[in-house]
């Protein structure tokens, strides 16, 4: 660890500490904006672990969300609730190694359609099995599990997909995903593994997205297969980490909270148009910031440093 | 036997939707995921010319097919062309038209909710008994297989005997040599995808015959028609006619056997048995 390293990891290790009293803050309403940007922000950036330097856009993540939501939903009677957390995080994993073994040998254009309609899979057979062998559709989640435990575990689960996106990005393992994103087949040629790399990272993104579910879960009550495999929810997380930029561990934050704080307003404003704006909004930025805000920020450096290195 | 019959019949008329997708993602090169609501539009046509014009359904199709063209044409020019300009290769394209066609799906599913509400339509319309060897099946759905079955001869036809079809036909095998024959590639690509745009919302019209549907289904036949177009291979008529009937016949013997709500997961079991053992698609030639 060099020294600016150590520096930023002094800063980061303290912002998390900072944003750990907000709770203390006393306003429900501050705490539940912090619920959403934290959640968010773990998706994102995990989403963004596989997707900013392979390009391979996963579209999956609420297929993983509903899994670790319906692992807590289904087991919360019989196992402690820690326990249940782990074991949402294995059923993500299980879940994203199947999809990236059946996909990920192949091009990208199969893993998107796979995980396309993977959430929508999922809800058909959920729905299935509780029509025919648990007879009701819903399940009740009752916990003692407070507002500020689910902000708490979520923060936790931040500051451990930026330790694991930071260590990656570091490793032989994030080198390899890079030179994958630039060209696959020089990948190949100088002998990286390239489909047990990307799976490594989807597995990744995957467990991440069923903690996140698992997490979320005593905050809905009442779990219905309509409410948490949602396709909204993984369009989302792909716009906020495209608003930010993919290509930086701390691109998707970027995108996260002011996307976050808009929606609160837009939802309460429109709440019938949500799609339809979610769609626009979408296509504002594949067409007008394509690298996200990030992105934005370090090609206009760029440009003034050499501006300032020319005078 | 009833499943045979009745597989056959949905699988004809997945063909048309599959045909639609083919034509934008083999020749035009754009993996479309907005497909589905372009179905979707053209259903709802049918619906509201049928329930508040009290007209024959099928007569939506004087409007819808031509509009659904203009539109699709419009989508490709204004907003797809750009991306496929600023495009540096095969990849980044297919990386930057699937995030702009998954946004516009978003709209248009956000515009049918404005219009036509959430709930679900549907319409009686020709529901009576048709016999076939001696069972009963419905007459909607034959006129709806029959009507495909036409349309995608004719398409059949008009690809590899026309000029013009030759012509789409060498921009789906290679765009750049293409190009280099004096075939004016950005008109064929837009042709296609206009003309895909147009067959698949006529698909819809014909499902809107016997199916329910609601403004956020789309995605379902999106996935669909993905599925079919690769088990038949990129830019395969033949191949995509045949992969729809396996799917209609995989299934309506899911729905019948095991659970109505399950067809999707036939689907995907067709599709994982298709990356496993043939990604290139049942007539694809292998990729170099």
């Amino acid at each position: 660890m060099t020294r600016r390293e150590a520096g930023y990891f002094v800063l980061v290790a303290a912002a998390f500490a900072v944003l750990a009293c907000l709770p203390f803050a006393g306003q429900s309403y501050l705490l539940t904006l912090g619920v959403g940007i934290a959640m968010y922000t773990v998706l994102a950036t995990s989403w963004a672990l596989f997707s900013g330097p392979t390009h391979y856009i996963s579209l999956a993540t609420a297929a993983f969300y509903g899994i670790g939501a319906y692992v807590v939903a289904g087991g919360i009677g019989t196992l402690p609730y820690p326990a249940l957390l782990a074991l949402a995080g294995v059923a993500g994993a299980v879940a994203a190694a199947l999809v990236g073994l059946a996909t990920l040998r192949l091009s990208g254009v199969y893993f998107v359609i796979f995980t396309l309609g993977l959430a929508e899979l999922i809800r058909q057979i959920v729905t299935w099995v509780q029509n025919n062998f648990t007879g009701s559709r819903g399940m009740y989640v009752l916990t003692d599990i407070t507002e500020q435990g689910i902000y708490w575990q979520l923060l936790a689960l931040a500051a451990a997909v930026y330790l694991i996106g930071w260590q990656v990005a570091r490793s032989r393992l994030g080198f390899a995903l890079r030179i994958i994103g630039n060209d696959e087949v020089v990948a190949a040629h100088v002998g990286i593994h390239s489909a047990a790399a990307k799976l490594a990272l989807f597995v990744v993104c995957g467990v991440f997205a069923a903690m996140v579910g698992a997490i979320m879960a005593p905050r809905f009550t009442y779990i219905e297969p309509s409410i948490v495999f949602t396709p909204e929810l993984s369009f989302q997380v792909v716009i906020m980490a495209l608003l930010g930029g993919a290509h930086r561990l701390w691109g998707p934050l970027v995108g996260v909270i002011p996307f976050t704080i808009l929606w609160e307003l837009i939802a309460a404003r429109f709440p019938g148009q949500t799609i339809l704006l979610l769609g626009i909004a979408f296509l504002l930025i594949v067409y007008l910031i394509p690298n996200g805000v990030v992105g934005r920020i370090e090609s206009a450096l760029r440009a003034t440093g050499r501006k300032t290195s020319h005078a | 036997m009833d499943i045979l019959i009745t597989g056959l019949l949905l699988g004809a008329t997945y063909s048309l939707i599959a045909m639609g997708l083919n034509l934008q993602y083999g020749v035009a090169r754009i993996m479309n995921l907005a497909n589905g609501e372009m179905l979707v539009a053209g259903a709802f046509a049918a619906f509201w010319v049928y329930t508040a014009q009290s007209a024959n359904p099928f007569a939506a199709a004087l409007f819808v097919v031509p509009g659904a063209f203009v539109l699709n044409w419009l989508i490709y020019r204004y907003l797809l062309r750009p991306l496929v300009r600023r495009a540096k290769n095969r990849g980044m394209l297919e990386v930057d038209t699937i995030l702009a066609t998954f946004g516009m799906s978003f709209a248009f599913v956000g515009i049918m909710l404005l219009a036509f509400g959430g709930g679900y339509f549907t319409y009686s319309y020709l529901a009576e008994p048709f016999p076939i060897f001696g069972s009963p099946f419905g007459l909607n759905r034959v006129v709806a297989s029959l009507i495909a079955a036409v349309i995608c001869g004719l398409l059949y036809v008009w690809i590899h005997g026309t000029r013009t079809g030759m012509a789409i036909r060498a921009v789906a095998v290679d765009p750049a040599a293409a190009g280099l024959v004096a075939i004016d590639v950005p008109r064929m690509s837009a042709l296609s995808f206009a003309l895909g745009g147009a067959v698949t919302a006529a698909g819809g019209i014909v499902l809107s015959t016997f199916l329910t549907m609601d403004a956020s289904v789309g995605v379902v036949f999106t996935m669909k028609a993905l599925i079919i177009v690769i088990m038949g291979g990129v830019g395969d008529v033949r191949g995509t006619i045949i992969a729809s009937l396996i799917l209609g016949l995989a299934e309506t013997a899911v729905a019948t056997l095991v659970d109505p709500g399950m067809t999707l997961a036939a689907a995907y079991l067709l599709f994982v048995l298709v990356l496993l053992f043939r990604p290139q698609g049942l007539f694809g030639r292998r990729a170099s």
